[in-house]
């Protein structure tokens, strides 16, 4: 393992206290997936190597994926033009497999800011992104960004000036988004792998800008 | 009819921004999905998945956490298929359970 941590959580505060799981009696629910998933490893429907394999695949998607993808399309306009075409097999070239469900980028423009949500439940670019973090799946995250997506995403601290619009996209189980943010002023002599660094999972979803580094 | 789960557009409180690290048994929720509605397997689909969560009902809905109505919505769903019965479920429970309080009591922890 790595000291990488593949999530953001404010720094300076310990990490909470995990209880070893032999610790404690076990719930009802992680009885029931511990029940189901041995039913279905004794029945073949797949083996512990694939159940294996599929938690590691789970344990290394991470926002970094996405950050390549898009500090690519900052450098490369043809790139870019193939993203928003096909996002899946522009992903692939960079060696990201972004898997069989349609991922439909977003370019944000000085005349338009794009955000992203499911509204009915949780879809999410997770193989660009990793696991959703717990707001985006939230009721009031859910329910307001549609809505209010300014004042929401004040909350996240970000401003988008009034004549630049606004649109929320409603992710489903056949299409999810991923957001293209726009490149930071004052980057023009950075690196491909510099720029990934400015990219964020919030600001792939649409919450958030990427870093300034003049700031 | 607005169903429980649609709540686009409805009135809510602010964004409650702090972020938990998900449990390995919340992760083997989430690969017991992928596999199953992988290509080579196809036995359930992600709008299954969710027309299952949905139809656990109001009180479900806001009583349990995100991944405990996965596993809910899934086990009805592998039900309702004929992948597995009711009974066998009931009987793995019972050995799973079992089996981790005799691995507690041999850890002198019970």
């Amino acid at each position: 393992m790595s000291d990488s941590h593949g999530h953001s959580h404010p720094h300076g505060q310990p990490h909470p206290f995990q209880p070893d799981i032999e610790d404690s009696a076990l719930t009802h629910h992680q009885l029931l997936q511990l029940a189901v998933g041995e039913l279905l490893m004794e029945k073949g429907i797949f083996t512990g190597d694939e159940f294996r394999r599929t938690l590691e695949d789970i344990d290394s998607r991470n926002p970094g994926d996405g950050a390549r993808v898009v500090a690519r399309a900052w450098v490369d306009a043809e790139f870019k033009k193939r993203l928003l075409a096909d996002t899946a097999a522009a992903a692939a070239e960079l060696g990201v497999d972004a898997g069989t469900i349609p991922i439909m980028t977003v370019e944000n423009t000085p005349q338009i800011h794009n955000a992203i949500v499911c509204t009915l439940c949780s879809c999410y670019p997770r193989l660009l992104l990793g696991l959703p973090p717990d707001w985006y799946k939230s009721r009031a995250y859910r329910s307001r960004v549609v809505r209010e997506p300014r004042a929401v995403l004040a909350e996240f601290g970000t401003t988008i000036p009034e004549d630049t619009e606004v649109r929320v996209h409603d992710s489903t189980a056949e299409l999810r988004y991923m957001v293209l943010p726009m490149r930071p002023e004052g980057t023009e002599g950075m690196s491909e792998d510099e720029l990934a660094k400015l990219v964020t999972r919030d600001c792939m979803v649409g919450v958030t800008l990427p870093d300034n580094p003049s700031n | 009819m607005r169903r429980h789960h649609d709540m686009g557009g409805m009135e809510a409180g602010p964004v409650d921004r702090a972020e938990h690290d998900y449990a390995p048994w919340e992760k083997r929720v989430d690969a017991i999905l992928r596999l199953l509605s992988d290509p080579k397997r196809r036995i359930l689909r992600v709008d299954e998945l969710r027309r299952g969560i949905e139809d656990l009902g109001p009180g479900a809905y806001d009583e349990l956490n995100y991944y405990e109505r996965w596993i809910a919505s899934i086990s009805n769903l592998l039900i309702e298929k004929g992948v597995i019965s009711i009974d066998e479920l009931g009987r793995k429970m019972a050995e799973v359970e079992a089996r981790h309080e005799a691995e507690r009591a041999k850890g002198g922890r019970a």
